[in-house]
């Protein structure tokens, strides 16, 4: 019964002294562990920056692999807000009921056929699948491109073994180069096509921007949404009767779904560049220095969470930040949960149990943390 | 059954009946435009900011510590200022009137 269990690795640092410390290609990033100071920290753009040199935002840092780049995540206000506006209406599409038919028939049969298997590894065999069929409903392209997805597989920019693969970055670069290429000769619905016929400010986009928005596009919700469906999975797996509940109580998906992406934060961390010399706990943190803000740490403060390391689909209130908080939450979200409510409601009606056969749990390697955030396999039986 | 009035960021109103449940599940099931109500009602997304009309504060109560929490960083948030989710619907609200934040 511990293949779920998703232990919190920062509770004694956190309660201690707020933050930790880590070092990253000797650009050490300072942790932000409590929920109070993540939240303020995430809303202050002007002194905890994203709009720095490409990659460096990210942890590990991609400054060494990458150029470009990603929009609107490493754009800061005014500017961000605009390409925010451009987006938002396309990014909030999984709310309509057509979208949402077609994620419902894919879920539905992807689920069909598992059910036909003896096992099989969900990680590369139910979630990778899902996750790359469904982003050809956001992208709005054709299904048949989600084959192209499925074999870069689990990641887009990090491989087994390497923490930064170039080799890797550049398939997807290649990739969309030529679509937004092909998009401009033949115009159609897709994404590519309406970035390509917007404006920010009265200007056409460019090529290296609609490329930064379609790179954020697909890393962002890469890793993410696999490691969010696999260990949902796992969970049920573990806790038949919160499935039969979700079965008999389906209005409770919703707050299902916002405590699953507490419980597991599949982002554990997002950095900052620091503008200016700061303090937070106490602790100064120099100008031009990183910071990152730790949603996963955040998400089991019990100072807002009571037991926190319980799951628990009663909670009325539940302020996650498994989304990020403030100007820079996460565009994918509407797409990301309507994936978990539209899982956790076929998943209800078609399966009865899930049997762990063997897994293998991705942990994470944060200096003087060590967290799991996942699996990288996790074979299972799923029975009707 | 309470009469709630919506006034959106074009001016327009809308007045919804409802019995049961909270205010922002009503404004989603009726597509009141401004209030997207992402998280679903747990106070985790913000994207349900509505402004009581003066008048209506009593009706409507104060905000729970977590729901000022969640206020105090939002960018136009005042003390007028709740969180729709975090309001349930009953005859106790009849009649109250609220502007939708942008």
């Amino acid at each position: 019964m511990e293949k779920c269990k998703f232990s919190d690795p920062f509770k004694k640092a956190r309660e201690e002294k707020g933050y930790g410390e880590m070092n990253d290609q000797d650009d050490p990033v300072t942790i932000l562990l409590r929920h109070k100071d993540v939240r303020k920290s995430a809303h202050n753009w002007q002194t905890f920056q994203s709009g720095a040199v490409p990659g460096r935002i990210v942890v590990p840092s991609e400054v060494k692999i990458r150029d470009i780049r990603q929009i609107p995540f490493e754009v800061d206000p005014p500017l961000h807000k605009d390409f925010r506006n451009l987006l938002e209406g396309w990014f909030k599409r999984p709310n309509d009921e057509a979208y949402q038919e077609v994620l419902h028939k894919q879920i539905s049969d992807l689920v069909d056929e598992v059910l036909e298997k003896e096992s099989l590894d969900v990680v590369t065999e139910f979630a990778l699948k899902l996750q790359s069929r469904a982003l050809t409903i956001l992208l709005n392209t054709p299904y048949s491109e989600s084959e192209t997805f499925i074999s870069w597989g689990t990641h887009v920019f990090r491989s087994e073994g390497e923490s930064l693969d170039a080799s890797k970055a550049n398939v997807l670069y290649d990739y969309l180069d030529a679509k937004i290429n092909e998009a401009s000769k033949n115009p159609g619905k897709d994404l590519y096509s309406m970035l390509l016929e917007a404006e920010v400010l009265g200007k056409k986009l460019t090529h290296e921007e609609i490329k930064g928005i379609m790179i954020l596009t697909f890393a962002g919700g890469r890793d993410t949404v696999i490691n969010a469906v696999t260990n949902t999975i796992a969970y049920f797996a573990e806790h038949p009767k919160s499935l039969e509940d979700i079965k008999n109580n389906p209005d409770k998906i919703n707050k299902a779904v916002e405590e699953l992406i507490r419980y597991f934060s599949p982002l554990t961390h997002m950095g900052r560049v620091v503008t200016q010399d700061t303090e937070v706990c106490e602790h100064a943190i120099k100008a031009d220095s990183r910071a990152s803000l730790c949603w996963a740490s955040a998400n089991r403060d019990a100072s807002v969470f009571e037991n926190p390391d319980e799951v628990d689909f009663d909670r009325k209130i539940n302020p996650h930040v498994g989304f990020g908080f403030s100007h820079h939450n996460c565009l994918g979200a509407t797409h990301a949960r309507q994936i978990l409510r539209t899982l956790l409601s076929i998943l209800s009606h078609k399966v009865t149990t899930f049997e762990i056969i063997d897994s293998k749990e991705n942990i994470e390697d944060l200096g003087e943390f060590k967290r799991k955030v996942g699996f990288h396999s996790l074979n299972v039986k799923f029975n009707k | 059954m309470a009469k709630i009035t919506f006034i959106t960021s074009d001016n327009e109103k809308i007045t919804l009946e409802g019995d049961s449940g909270n205010v922002m599940q009503l404004a989603v099931n009726n597509s009141v435009k401004g209030i997207d109500g992402d998280c679903g009602g747990v106070c985790s997304c913000a994207t349900c900011h509505v402004f009581v009309s003066e008048n209506d504060i009593a009706k409507v109560g104060e905000a729970s510590e977590i729901e000022v929490d969640m206020l105090e960083l939002a960018d136009d948030a005042n003390e007028f200022s709740r969180l729709c989710c975090q309001i349930e619907i009953s005859d106790a609200i009849d009649g109250v009137e609220l502007t939708v934040a942008k």
